[in-house]
């Protein structure tokens, strides 16, 4: 598969994913095992009112679901994958208001895993709100030899 | 000798279950992924509701990691901040007729947090248990543990660590 056309799978797939559009993100780049992700400041995702701040469940949710979009437009990997563990660190409270963004890259991938990092940031500064760490399962068609 | 008579059943029952309740109204993200909790006692269950928007592969049909890490996060930060509330609630620290989101103790902010996925989140309920390890005055640890249909097939758990709120000053007098 042309790795065009597989980026393009995964876009849809992705974009397609009922929690992600729940959360209202929107995937702004993918291929080559890199992924960025936004996710739009919402009331509903409020962890605390008194300060406005996203919960740091949404953040999970949001550096997942791209450590998985970077793992299916690996060229290495097919288009299916699971989390097997995720780790985040959380540095900073989100600013209220600002989209988050996420960029995650697949790094290494073995027959059975794939490695990601990932780091998310807020408006347009450059020091991360959070980065994360994890391995997600590669998807292999029963009975393929590759 | 004297002997204080325990408070009626109904009223130390209100009492918790307005405080848990505060609780949660204090986190809007927790509803609008439809957590709820069950008590028992001081014993929280969280409780996850089966919602097609938490999906994340509908091929399979699968719940999403991200919807399960936030239940987990929820969980233990609940369950992290009853274990004090409870303390206040029950010494009168903090009276009931002051419980509301806005009067809370500030809730634990979350340091790091690890999920091991370790089987698919069918798309039915899901039940959580948060256990505080370890509750400093500066940091805990919690491990939660969530499952779907039996107790003893974890469908996921996790470990976070948490910087805990400043402490609630007994009032003066």
């Amino acid at each position: 598969m042309e790795p065009s056309e597989k980026a393009r799978i995964a876009k849809q797939f992705i974009e397609a994913i009922p929690f992600s559009r729940a959360l209202q993100m929107h995937l702004d780049e993918i291929g080559d095992g890199v992924a960025q992700i936004s996710m739009p400041w919402a009331k509903d995702l409020v962890g605390d009112p008194r300060t406005g701040v996203i919960h740091g469940g949404a953040v999970s949710a949001l550096m997942d679901t791209c450590g998985g979009a970077a793992v299916m437009s690996h060229p290495e990997a097919p288009a299916g994958t699971a989390t097997i563990d995720l780790r985040i660190d959380y540095m900073r409270a989100a600013k209220p208001g600002d989209v988050i963004h996420a960029r995650a890259e697949c790094y290494h991938v073995t027959r059975s895993v794939g490695f990601v990092r990932a780091s998310a940031w807020d408006g347009d500064s450059d020091q991360p709100v959070a980065t994360a760490a994890g391995a997600f399962t590669i998807e292999r068609p029963k009975g393929s030899s590759s | 000798m004297s002997h204080r008579r325990p408070e009626p059943v109904q009223i130390v029952k209100e009492r918790r279950d307005k405080a848990l309740q505060a609780l949660v109204d204090a986190v809007p993200y927790a509803t609008f992924i439809g957590i709820t909790f069950e008590r028992r006692g001081d014993e929280l269950t969280a409780l996850l509701p089966f919602d097609e928007k938490l999906i994340g592969n509908p091929l399979l049909p699968a719940l999403h990691g991200g919807a399960i890490a936030s239940f987990l996060e929820v969980t233990s930060i609940v369950g992290l901040a009853w274990q004090s509330l409870w303390d206040d609630v029950e010494s009168g620290r903090i009276k009931g007729e002051d419980l509301s989101a806005e009067s809370l103790p500030r809730l634990p902010k979350t340091i790091d947090f690890t999920v091991d996925y370790l089987r698919t989140g069918l798309p039915r309920d899901a039940y959580a248990r948060a256990r505080v390890n370890r509750s400093g005055r500066r940091y805990a640890s919690v491990h939660v543990e969530a499952w779907q249909d039996n107790r003893s097939r974890l469908f996921a758990q996790a470990t976070g660590h948490f910087l805990m709120p400043p402490a609630v000053e007994a009032p003066l007098g």
